[in-house]
């Protein structure tokens, strides 16, 4: 069956791109590959940050891993993001507004033979969307440990609900189908290749955004609900290269194209560089740059209302392009005197977003401008992440 | 690129296959093991930050429209 090929197969892929993953899946969890083994005990402990762009964002995450046996590895995660939004999309048609978003994440990875399977459950909670997650990868190391496979296959079923219209219910569908190729080259350099298809159907736009055109009122336009298409597919794919520099630090390069049915293309470019100044301190540092076209149906201003069948005027569907600069300080101190933690690792970590959009106005800039002659929106944020992680 | 899928997955899949019936014996590691200490240091890790890293994850799929092939999981350096 695996090696059977034809125009039927090809067809089956597209249709069926699950039962292609199963099958790789038990291709991969054959006799024939390296063991694996399962990852540490630990606590992960993260307190994050983002403020910019009107908004902030901050809370806490906490997650335990813990092994039962030799073969069982179960963890469990807690995630918070409390959110104050002013954001130029907010300010244009609503008022400022707090919610509060939480994420349980159960997980459970079991190591077979030479595998591990991972599966887990997540539900992330607000006041106005629900989301649940199932995924399910498996992992293999092959050729003596010098390439590591994951292919993953993940399941999102959504509720999307509108403050204030108790009737509003409406839903979304996702599924993730994911490959992961980590490759030794030399005993200094590491690639990778991920490649990873995503589908959605369902109500895929935000319930409280609008789109513009022009009416010939005095402000000489109105609003309308945005509607964007029930299905969307897109595709991307990463490469990476990690040196070990010749004394102890290392750089990495990364580069992801992103392609999705709506229109979207995006490019994305990494570099990073982590020095380290003893056995426990190290330093590090990173820059990245985002490139998008906009989707299709985008449009700043319409020219009339129901102009088109698709209607966005959300910024994240415009063309723009996003800076990012961040550096951080680790600690990390192995075999511990600590009572009962083997491995400590403690981050500080800060990054400047900056983003630019080349078709997206802001209609909150003060001043009488005519419509479509409002400057161009930008907006900078900070991130700041403090991590604990030990290791029991 | 669709149809580069059509081919990619199956394609994928008989390599394995072929590699799986035919022996992967042939093929050495050409980094022994006892030479991988750079390579399992942590300066070397693609996911050294844990949480933290997929959190950023997160900061950029909420803001752009890009998703997926993070990297968030998989990686690894067979330093076992």
């Amino acid at each position: 069956m695996v090696l059977k090929a034809g125009p039927e197969v090809a067809v089956a892929v597209t249709e069926r791109p699950g039962f292609w993953l199963f099958v790789l899946m038990v291709v991969l969890v054959s006799p024939w590959a390296k063991a694996a083994t399962l990852p540490e005990d630990n606590v992960d402990l993260l307190y994050h940050r983002y403020e910019g762009g009107g908004m902030t964002i901050d809370g806490p995450s906490v997650l335990v891993r813990k092994n039962v046996g030799a073969q069982w590895s179960v963890s469990g995660q807690y995630y918070v993001d409390s959110v104050s939004a002013a954001s130029v999309d907010v300010l244009a048609t609503a008022s400022e507004y707090t919610e509060e978003r939480t994420e349980v994440t159960a997980g459970v990875d079991y190591l077979y033979e030479r595998s591990i399977l991972s599966l887990g459950y997540t539900n992330s909670s607000e006041n106005d969307y629900e989301a649940n997650t199932v995924y399910f990868s498996v992992s293999q190391e092959f050729f003596g440990g010098m390439s590591t496979i994951t292919l993953g296959y993940a399941n999102g079923w959504d509720e999307v609900g509108q403050r204030g219209n108790d009737s509003f219910e409406e839903e979304a569908d996702r599924r993730n189908y994911q490959f992961g190729l980590s490759q030794v080259v030399t005993a200094n350099s590491l690639v990778g290749l991920d490649f990873e298809v995503v589908t959605d159907e369902g109500f895929l736009q935000n319930p409280y955004r609008q789109n513009r055109y022009l009416d010939g009122s005095d402000r000489g336009y109105g609003y309308q609900a945005e509607r964007y298409p029930e299905t969307r597919t897109s595709y991307s794919l990463a490469a990476r290269a990690l040196y070990y520099l010749p004394y102890r630090a290392s750089i990495r390069a990364e580069y992801r194209y992103f392609s999705d049915t709506w229109g979207i293309d995006s490019h994305t470019y990494e570099l990073a560089y982590v020095h380290a100044l003893n056995p426990r301190w190290s330093l590090e540092g990173k820059a990245r740059f985002y490139d998008q076209d906009q989707a299709d149906f985008y449009s700043d201003l319409y020219a009339f209302e129901n102009s088109q069948t698709h209607l966005a005027r959300d910024k994240e569907m415009s063309s723009f392009s996003g800076i990012t600069l961040g550096g951080g300080l680790v600690y990390e101190w192995k075999q511990t005197s600590l009572p009962g933690i083997s491995r400590l690792q403690a981050s500080l970590l800060v990054d400047w977003l900056d983003f630019d959009y080349d078709n997206f106005r802001d209609v909150t800039a003060s001043g009488n401008f005519a419509p479509g002659e409002e400057p161009l929106y930008s907006f900078d944020a900070f991130v700041t992440r403090a991590s604990l992680i030990l290791e029991y | 690129m669709f149809r580069f899928l059509k081919i990619a997955l199956p394609a994928t899949a008989i390599v394995l296959a072929l590699l799986a019936t035919s022996g992967c014996s042939n093929i050495e590691p050409w980094v022994k093991p006892y030479e991988r200490d750079k390579l399992a240091d942590p300066v070397m890790s693609l996911s050294r930050h844990g949480k933290a890293s997929s959190y950023m994850h997160h900061v950029y799929q909420s803001r752009e429209s890009s998703r997926g092939s993070e990297g968030g999981s998989g990686g690894g350096c067979g330093c076992n």
